[in-house]
């Protein structure tokens, strides 16, 4: 198993058994420094001048850790090696060659074409979750290069309702995947997300037909799709484009199921066994290929990457 | 009160047991109860036009389900002047939530693969109550495959609550089942036609209804995800299913509007359980014409068509 003996305390919260966090009006953002304790933060500082959220603690090991630090590291904290969120433009920023990395259908914006309105209006969810994340949508698309090679990447946005699979996410998806298509490149996606969003209805659905038949064209044109399943990855979008990779990565202990376990707890009335659905069971089952660290992710995507397409061994 | 009516379709029900006892009444003697009688069906007629002029969204979530509903067997047996059911997914196990296999209607072979739901306590367990694990999934798939090889048309029939959320499902790689078909069926070589015959449910169903033309019969449903289920995430109660149902719009006529589907095809009055003989000779009409239609394109044609439909399904703002 990949992984390090170290982890071996580190669990994810239970509150990660809520795949429906957007539906809360907590602000997304704020994780981090809603974990810190009181006295740390500081408020208006008038004295001392520490910044606002200079330190924050690992969700695993609980360890106080110097933001700064964190970040440099890729939100993996640096005593347990667990792997916090982390956003998708800096995701995607981390993976491209400096200076490439282009952005497919950002003019693409959400609508509400069913007029859905539960206990909020879907329009004022979309408003709130746009303000919060500064996305248009829970997909950001691009194109780029990866150690030289074209590649088409996609990274969906938890903090954006959940990273829930709309029209927007679907067609930027498509795009991506017909600019790898048309280019010759091959496309890796992150994904991140609960699954479909409910308030697109069966527009959200179809999603997830529209973007297994791009990734059906790219595999009869040979060229590789790589799908890496981050914390978590469930329902609509786990049960399409999730698991069609020629390679399906993981990162470590992240959460990828097809039902979320509360649901499934309800079904069979019993308690889940401890790691179930965790990326290292999903190697155990056969589902997934390999687990990768994400502070080694853009050497060995670089790598997988031009094995496939046979090209020359990338630099370190 | 008898499960087999809907809270709604009590006045029917009243109506219709008060014609029987006329009839019971009228038998043997020399009474001539015939004009009442008929004058009670004239009323029967009426009360169900007037009751499903209007149905709710959830009324309709509610009809189909009906446990009075034709599933999919029955709607082989009734169109399919022969059928043979076909076993097994080839790995690990027969799933009954999906039953299929080779058929002929109106003297021309098809594959069919439906969602098979139960009707008395036992077959429902034995069927899952129509909710398949990965094997259903993939002894579709297999079908499909099969089609394709010996240049069969493919006829799928929806109807499911959704995939399984079960342990074992997951250890099986249920999402890779799902998503494994939803990619072959976009390509698959042969037309193919899916019709929601009651409840579509989720990523559960659309595993077998990638497809040239999706129908839905008029009291069906087609979603995203369950009113049910809908109404405890964002409502935090599965009371409010009836608000979620309205919101979803998972009816079949506002499917059509915002063109999710292509066609609708009508019930008998009182819906599809009043008179299924009707339905399904509806719906294999339905079927035959659409097939022809499919059936004169070039397969090339065919796929780049079935792709271009799936390429438009979304609804976003450009600017």
């Amino acid at each position: 198993m990949a992984r390090p003996s170290t982890h071996s305390g580190a669990r994810r919260p239970e509150t990660d058994h809520e795949l429906h966090p957007p539906y809360s009006d907590a602000d997304p953002m704020s994780w981090l420094s809603k974990l810190m304790p009181k006295r740390i933060r500081t408020q208006g500082g008038d004295k001392r001048k520490v910044p606002e959220g200079l330190w924050g603690k690992c969700d695993g090991c609980g360890a106080v850790l110097y933001q700064p630090e964190l970040e440099a590291n890729a939100q993996v904290c640096p005593k347990c090696s667990f792997h916090m969120p982390i956003g998708a433009r800096e995701r995607l920023r981390r993976l491209f060659d400096e200076g490439t990395g282009t952005e497919i259908g950002a003019e693409l914006g959400p609508t509400d074409a069913l007029g859905f309105k539960d206990q909020k209006k879907y329009k004022d969810r979309i408003i709130a979750s746009q303000k919060a994340t500064g996305e248009r949508d829970a997909l950001i698309a691009m194109h780029g290069k990866l150690k030289g090679m074209d590649v088409s990447v996609c990274a969906f946005e938890f903090s954006f309702m959940g990273g829930s699979m709309g029209s927007v996410v679907g067609e930027r998806f498509t795009r991506a995947a017909e600019h790898a298509l048309k280019h010759g490149a091959g496309m890796i996606c992150f994904s991140a997300t609960g699954g479909a969003r409910m308030q697109e209805g069966l527009f959200s659905l179809m999603q997830m037909a529209k973007t297994s038949a791009a990734l059906a064209r790219l595999r009869e044109a040979g060229l590789p799709y790589i799908s890496v399943l981050t914390h978590p990855t469930t329902g609509g979008v786990s049960a399409s484009l999730g698991m069609l990779g020629d390679l399906n990565l993981a990162e470590p202990q992240a959460l990828i199921g097809f039902a979320g376990p509360r649901v499934i707890e309800q079904t069979v009335r019993e308690t889940l066994p401890e790691g179930f659905q965790r990326s290292e069971f999903l190697v155990e089952h056969g589902a997934i290929d390999l687990i990768i660290d994400r502070r080694e992710m853009r050497d060995r995507l670089a790598q997988l990457i031009a094995l496939l397409m046979k090209k020359p061994k990338p630099q370190a | 009160m008898n499960p087999n009516y809907l809270d709604f379709e009590l006045p029917l029900a009243e109506l219709e047991a008060k014609i029987a006892e006329l009839r019971q009444a009228g038998q043997g003697q020399s009474l001539d109860l015939d004009n009442e009688i008929k004058r009670m069906g004239v009323k029967l007629r009426q009360k169900t036009e007037e009751i499903f002029a209007n149905l709710s969204a959830w009324q309709i979530a509610q009809l189909a389900r009906h446990p009075l509903r034709p599933y999919t067997l029955d709607y082989i047996n009734m169109m399919c002047d022969e059928f043979q059911e076909l076993a097994g997914d080839r790995a690990y196990a027969d799933d009954a939530a999906i039953v299929g296999g080779l058929g002929r209607i109106d003297g021309q072979s098809v594959v069919i693969i439906g969602h098979q739901k139960g009707r008395d306590t036992k077959s429902k367990i034995k069927r899952n109550f129509g909710m398949p694990r990965p094997e259903g999934y993939r002894k579709a798939l297999r079908l499909m495959q099969m089609a394709e090889r010996f240049h069969l048309p493919l006829l799928t029939l929806i109807d499911t609550p959704g995939a399984y959320p079960g342990v074992g499902a997951e250890e099986r790689g249920q999402s890779e089942a799902i998503a494994r078909n939803l990619l072959e069926m976009s390509r698959l070589r042969v037309p193919i036609i899916a019709t929601v015959i009651g409840e579509g449910g989720s990523g559960g169903a659309l595993a077998i209804g990638v497809a040239d033309r999706t129908l839905m019969l008029q009291f069906s449903t087609y979603s995203v995800i369950s009113p049910e289920g809908c109404a405890s995430i964002l409502w935090k109660s599965a009371d409010r299913a009836r608000d979620a149902a309205e919101a979803l719009g998972l009816t079949a006529e506002r499917l059509k509007s915002h063109g999710l589907v292509d066609q609708i095809v009508p019930e008998p009055l009182g819906g599809a359980h009043r008179d299924s003989k009707d339905m399904a000779e509806r719906l294999k009409r339905t079927l035959l014409d659409e097939l022809q239609s499919l059936q004169r394109l070039d397969t090339d044609v065919l796929l780049t068509q079935r792709y271009e439909k799936l390429r438009l399904m979304g609804a976003y703002e450009a600017a």
